[in-house]
């Protein structure tokens, strides 16, 4: 009975709440506080350790992001390539690598921030709060992949749609409601963290320095003319 | 840019006068825009001319081109998270105070109550293992002195003389930002935060636009752009340019003791810097000096116009003390050429004691070889050549051999303990006339304020009117940050 208010709520409200409020916030964000509009590196204080967590944490995170994105923006493509099973399989494997090296660099980044001192000075309480929101939902989405399998497949037919009518402005509760716990979890977290998204250090991926690769190397302004 | 470093006593009020107006601040407490080591060392941060480890400046390709040792734009996109050659805290020192609260909060006991060191970055107690200068007059010694990677090039007969007790030797070098022509850290920066201005030609990091990818301290060869860890932006010497712009020498500058730091206008030619950096070593001295124009060219002076730089920028390029140095002189060079970055702070090479050689009981310091103090100096000249010659000797040996000739030629004038022809003879073999000697001599020796410093007045109030009511903007402008600079939420 209680169901379809508590679904409308994490499935239609939330999701709208959350993305309205990363729209908002990060332009706010750029436009009022550009100077933290990065993530406070640590390697400075720490450089050992910072290498075997950060790299495949951030290897990891890329690859699974991109796939979640493709099967999001191309079901079918999804669908057509898993229809032959030694295809499946491998994309399955592949994706659950990705989710473990993701887990495992992060878990290195927790370990690494809580051991060093020196490092515990400069996480703020909202790095931890996304730490930990970020571990919840990787493991979940590893879980998720082992217990759930097949989701590439699953996915692409039944969260996509749902993803699309929640953009489209006509969300469609259908796909979700008979999804198992994990997977409607792995759902509201994510739009969670979308939302938490512009308070957090996570904003270094939107500056992300693409002109880098095109400019000329060195950097003159002037000041009166030019 | 010109330090003397015949003149410098190291006695560090440059380093004080920097670190209390820039960096005495949390996330800066580690920086020393301005340090002063004592070669032979290791310096700060611990052996920063060791490019094996640290991978800082340029280095031909095969193709001929100048590429990033650290993170060239093709490396960088596989190495943005983790930037594989950056320097940690432990490289250079990790900041420290003392305890004072202990001294009147101690409870009551047997023992006197001490004030015992803690970190600055985490506040926990710490055994302090190293700092900055912790190398300070520490010649000759085994884990500081004998580790400058400038002496790789020397023999081992060399090395063995340079730790022997009666052959103790060292000298000072001062270090600030030296504001390259081919800046290493600005061609370096992801986000393009890093920029040389057009009018002065300081080096500078736009703070709002610094996204921390920390490649600048990785590229920086003399490693003198820092990582502020609280804030997490990069920092660099800004030569002091609020004080510049009002016609004021910089902080280091103005407070040197030793009066051995000079600073003036040098006009040089942009269009040929690329090809200049891709010169061979041994080449690279000459081709940098080969940069700077001469400012009383009228076809210079014209061009300087026609580019918009102003009479006044022009009229101090011709008395600038710099020019004198580096370009008419040469007896200023620039500080690892190799690098390619092409500095623009200039040094003078330092006289170190005579070596003396010992026949039969008496200790002599004669020779027939006039320079022969300068051939057998305490500092082997393979050191110094590899500090500001790219590893060759001749450039080193002119400026050396020029001073020397000049001490001569004031001895014969003033003193008299030296024969006029000797000292002609020493001016005619180092390729000085008595007119240049005696121009050595008076702004070495008698320098005034005025002659160390010529600024040039920037003309910001001109640029500032063109955009805005002059009352208007001075009621607005100001340094800093309106609401500090601070992290986060």
């Amino acid at each position: 009975m209680n169901a379809p208010i508590l679904d409308t709520f994490l499935f239609v409200a939330l999701p709208y709440v959350c993305l309205f409020t990363f729209l908002l916030m990060t332009i706010h964000r750029y436009r009022a506080q550009s100077f933290s509009y990065s993530s406070l590196s640590s390697q400075f204080l720490e450089n050992r350790l910072h290498f075997w967590a950060v790299v495949p944490f951030h290897y990891g995170i890329l690859a699974v992001t991109a796939g979640h994105l493709i099967a999001f923006l191309i079901p079918r493509g999804i669908l057509v390539w898993n229809s032959h099973p030694l295809r499946l399989y491998v994309l399955e494997i592949s994706a659950l690598a990705c989710g473990l090296l993701t887990l495992i660099g992060l878990g290195g980044l927790l370990v690494r921030r809580a051991m060093t001192s020196r490092l515990r000075r400069v996480t703020t309480v909202t790095d931890w709060i996304l730490f930990g929101m970020l571990l919840v939902q990787t493991a979940g989405g590893v879980a998720i992949a082992v217990f759930r399998p097949w989701g590439s497949s699953w996915f692409a037919s039944n969260l996509s749609p749902y993803l699309w009518s929640v953009l489209m402005l006509n969300p469609d509760l259908s796909y979700v409601t008979g999804m198992p716990i994990l997977v409607r979890a792995h759902i509201v977290l994510a739009f969670v963290i979308i939302g938490f998204f512009p308070f957090t250090r996570l904003v270094h991926l939107l500056v992300i320095p693409n002109p880098y690769l095109w400019r000329k190397p060195q950097v003159v302004r002037w000041y009166g003319r030019r | 840019m010109v330090f003397h470093l015949d003149k410098c006593i190291g006695c560090h009020t440059c380093s004080i006068a920097c670190k209390n107006v820039w960096t005495d601040r949390r996330g800066a407490e580690y920086m020393w825009w301005n340090n002063v080591e004592t070669k032979p060392g290791t310096g700060y941060p611990t052996k920063w001319e060791d490019q094996d480890k640290y991978q800082g400046g340029w280095k031909l390709n095969g193709s001929g081109g100048l590429d990033i040792r650290s993170t060239s734009k093709t490396k960088i996109v596989p190495n943005i998270f983790h930037n594989p050659h950056m320097p940690g805290m432990d490289d250079y020192y990790e900041p420290w105070t003392y305890d004072y609260q202990n001294l009147f909060n101690a409870p009551e006991g047997s023992d006197q109550p001490t004030a015992e060191p803690i970190s600055m970055i985490d506040g926990e107690k710490i055994d302090v293992q190293s700092g900055p200068n912790w190398d300070d007059d520490l010649g000759g010694s085994p884990i500081y002195a004998e580790n400058d990677p400038n002496l790789d090039g020397l023999t081992e007969q060399q090395r063995l003389q340079l730790s022997s007790v009666e052959r103790l030797v060292f000298f000072y070098l001062p270090r600030i930002c030296n504001h390259c022509l081919n800046p290493c850290c600005v061609a370096s920066c992801p986000s393009g935060a890093l920029y040389k201005r057009g009018e002065d030609g300081i080096v500078l990091i736009d703070q709002q636009k610094c996204r921390a990818w920390r490649s600048c301290v990785a590229a920086c060869p003399y490693k003198k752009t820092y990582f502020n860890w609280f804030t997490g932006k990069s920092e660099k010497c800004i030569l002091c340019f609020p004080r510049l712009e009002t016609g004021q020498a910089p902080a280091c500058f103005h407070s040197c003791v030793g009066r051995i730091r000079y600073l003036g206008v040098l006009l040089y030619d942009a269009e040929r810097l690329e090809a200049v950096a891709k010169l061979p070593d041994d080449e690279l001295v000459e081709g940098h000096r080969s940069l700077i124009l001469d400012p009383h060219d009228p076809e210079v002076i014209s061009e300087a116009l026609e580019n918009g730089v102003s009479e006044a920028v022009i009229e101090s390029a011709q008395n600038s003390p710099v020019y004198r140095f580096v370009k008419e002189w040469r007896i200023a060079l620039p500080p690892h050429i190799e690098y390619r970055t092409l500095p623009m702070l200039f040094y003078v090479p330092p006289m170190s004691p005579v070596q003396a050689s010992r026949s039969e009981d008496t200790i002599t310091h004669s020779s027939d070889n006039l320079f022969h103090d300068i051939d057998e100096s305490r500092v082997p000249m393979k050191f110094l050549a590899s500090l500001f010659g790219a590893g060759h000797e001749g450039v080193v040996r002119y400026a050396l051999a020029k001073q020397k000739a000049v001490r001569w030629h004031r001895r014969a004038e003033t003193v008299g303990d030296v024969d006029r022809e000797t000292a002609d003879r020493m001016l005619r073999e180092a390729d000085c006339s008595r007119e240049e000697a005696d121009a050595i001599y008076r702004l070495t020796s008698l320098c005034t304020f005025e002659d160390r410093f010529v600024i040039p007045p920037m003309h910001r109030e001109q640029a500032i009117e063109m955009m805005k009511e002059p009352h208007e903007h001075r009621e607005e402008a100001g340094f800093g940050f309106v609401g500090g600079p601070r992290r986060g939420l």
